[in-house]
């Protein structure tokens, strides 16, 4: 269970990092996790200069498990401030590693925080829950650039 | 805690309980409400049909073939006199989804077909529905007994309503009067919830609902394996039961309903060995039971469900309603110890069965459900299947604990000192 409830996932869960609804966004989407009923709110901000798209920021509201709670925080962390596209590596990374089944440790320089994760991948009822922020984001900032396309 | 059952005798009928879990503990199984294990005589018969007699049934004209339908028209009879019911009577169906899906489709299949005009059995009328027609059903409903006639409303036109909850988790009957009125063709309940552990009173209900001549689906799933049901003397039309939430094998569940309402229901799956006659144009269709049993049937289900009625029966279904009774006052007094634990459902004995749903303050029951898990005790999270009804608790979800026969005080106890030490991992304020 130690694998699972890391010292640092139970940090942000005690402490989330990012949390609550902000303005501006350009796309807010809604998730449910439908076999447990966990739910997340997520706005995204994204803002472009000098050609480079960054994701400006990333809030969030929503009840869930410790897993989520805390997934929802390291995210934020972890993307708030970047780039698109070191954000979309980001998400690359932590969906490979929790789907890993325990094959991927994840690797600290890169993923940070994000690591200790890598326990979810044993518990697969968990990786749901540790992937629920994540797909929120993704979700929204493919809206979010939708918009983009159409002006 | 005094009971009529020797758990640690019955569980020696079980092997499973014997292994163990997340690195050598003991596993704890109080997960029954979604589905029990199985004992080696339901297992044995299932096996046995399949070394000795495996045919297809009802068809072939070999022994074979005669012997597997002897097995499961015998497996009918059986499974039908566990709950008081003539064997023809008895529906098979894939679990207890489906035989509300059927009873569901009944209404949009026949209001279709009256609408076109197409044959329908004789006194189908009953199933025939109109805009503004209402469907009752009550906020406790498992997703089974909700979805499908959420669906028939969308295909017909027919109103949804439902029964709301009182805060302790009974079903609020004060507004009963116009919930149940002329327009009200169908009222289908949960007679045991699974999430609340609440046993409904189904008499008033049914009073009601016979008045204004609506037809009556009971759900059934967490009473059947749990108390001495006589489906007769309910005065319902019809009963859903699964039998993996009976010591059964999952793939079968049961739908009785009375000889008139299964004679006039028009087919649902449809295809072989549910036919009278088929030409290019057209089919005719068999008498109930066949008529809603398409394909090759369950068998080996079957015939380990029933199995699973002769096992209940040797116990005796009345020392089973009393030995979960016993570890209900005992689960709930132990419960009431631990700081920071709610119980969601009626804190008395009073028309409460075993399922026992609670929360732990500042604790997600996700994170509840892990640290028993880590400790081998099973039991589930979430919302049970029965989302609104969480909702109307005022909780996203809930840990539920579902002791069964091969539970004892014991078991209970366990899950209680795993309890008390949640609360410390997630240093809940």
């Amino acid at each position: 269970m130690e694998d699972l409830y890391q010292e640092i996932i139970l940090d942000h869960y005690r402490n989330p990092q990012g949390r609550g609804l902000r303005e501006p966004f350009e796309a807010q989407v809604h998730h449910v996790n439908p076999t447990c009923g966990d739910e997340i709110d997520l706005r995204v901000h994204l803002e472009e200069r000098d050609g480079t798209t960054y994701v400006e920021d990333v809030s969030y509201a929503g009840q869930g498990c410790s897993i989520s709670q805390a997934s929802a925080s390291v995210m934020y962390d972890s993307i708030a401030g970047r780039t698109l596209d070191e954000a979309l590596e980001a998400l690359a990374r932590f969906q490979e590693m929790v789907q890993s089944k325990g094959e991927i440790a994840g690797d600290e320089e890169t993923m940070g925080d994000a690591v200790a994760f890598a326990g979810v991948a044993k518990y697969p009822a968990r990786v749901k829950c540790a992937l629920l922020p994540w797909m929120a984001w993704k979700d929204a900032m493919v809206q979010a650039t939708e918009g983009d396309d159409r002006d | 805690m005094s009971s009529p059952l020797d758990a640690r005798r019955v569980r020696e009928d079980f092997p499973i309980l014997d292994r163990t879990v997340r690195g050598g503990g003991r596993l704890v199984y109080l997960d029954s409400a979604a589905t029990t294990q199985k004992p080696l005589a339901v297992l044995d018969a299932g096996r046995d049909y399949y070394l000795t007699s495996n045919a297809a049934v009802h068809r072939g004209a070999h022994q074979l073939a005669e012997e597997a339908t002897e097995a499961f028209e015998g497996a009918r009879a059986r499974i039908a006199a566990f709950v008081g019911a003539r064997a023809d009577d008895l529906v098979f169906t894939r679990n207890a989804t489906e035989s509300l899906n059927l009873m569901a489709y009944a209404f949009s299949n026949a209001t279709a077909k009256a609408a076109r005009g197409s044959d329908l059995p004789k006194g189908a009328e009953r199933f025939v529905l109109r805009e503004g027609d209402e469907i009752l059903v009550t906020e406790m409903e498992h997703h089974a007994n909700l979805v499908p006639w959420q669906e028939v409303c969308a295909k017909t036109g027919a109103v949804l309503r439902w029964i709301p909850l009182t805060p302790e988790g009974r079903l609020d009957l004060s507004d009963l009067d116009r919930l149940i009125n002329e327009r009200t063709r169908v009222v289908s309940f949960t007679q045991q919830s699974n999430l609340l552990g609440t046993v409904n009173p189904v008499a008033p209900i049914v009073d009601a609902a016979r008045a204004v001549g609506a037809l009556i689906v009971l759900d059934s799933c967490q009473s059947v394996p749990h108390m001495p049901i006589d489906v007769a003397s309910l005065g319902v039309d019809a009963v859903a039961w699964s039998g993996h939430k009976m010591l059964g094998p999952t793939g079968i569940g049961c739908l009785w309903a009375t000889s008139e309402t299964l004679a006039s229901m028009p087919p649902f799956i449809t295809g072989g060995s549910m036919i009278e006659n088929v030409t290019m144009e057209s089919s005719t269709y068999a008498e109930p039971p066949k008529r809603f049993e398409a394909g090759v049937p369950m068998v080996a289900q079957a015939v380990g469900l029933a199995a699973a009625c002769d096992y209940l029966d040797a116990l005796g279904m009345e020392k089973v309603a009393a030995h979960e009774a016993a570890l209900t006052a005992h689960a709930l007094t132990r419960l009431a110890e631990v700081p920071g634990v709610a119980v969601v459902g009626p804190t008395d004995l009073i028309d409460r069965g075993s399922a026992i749903s609670f929360t732990v303050e500042g604790v997600h029951p996700h994170d509840v459900g892990q640290v028993l898990d880590s400790s081998g005790i099973a039991v589930r999270v979430g919302h049970h299947c029965a989302w609104p009804g969480c909702r109307a608790m005022g909780v996203p979800a809930t840990t539920r604990m579902s002791p069964y026969i091969y539970n004892d005080a014991q078991d209970i106890d366990e899950c209680i000192e795993a309890l008390g030490r949640v609360r410390a991992v997630f240093g809940a304020r």
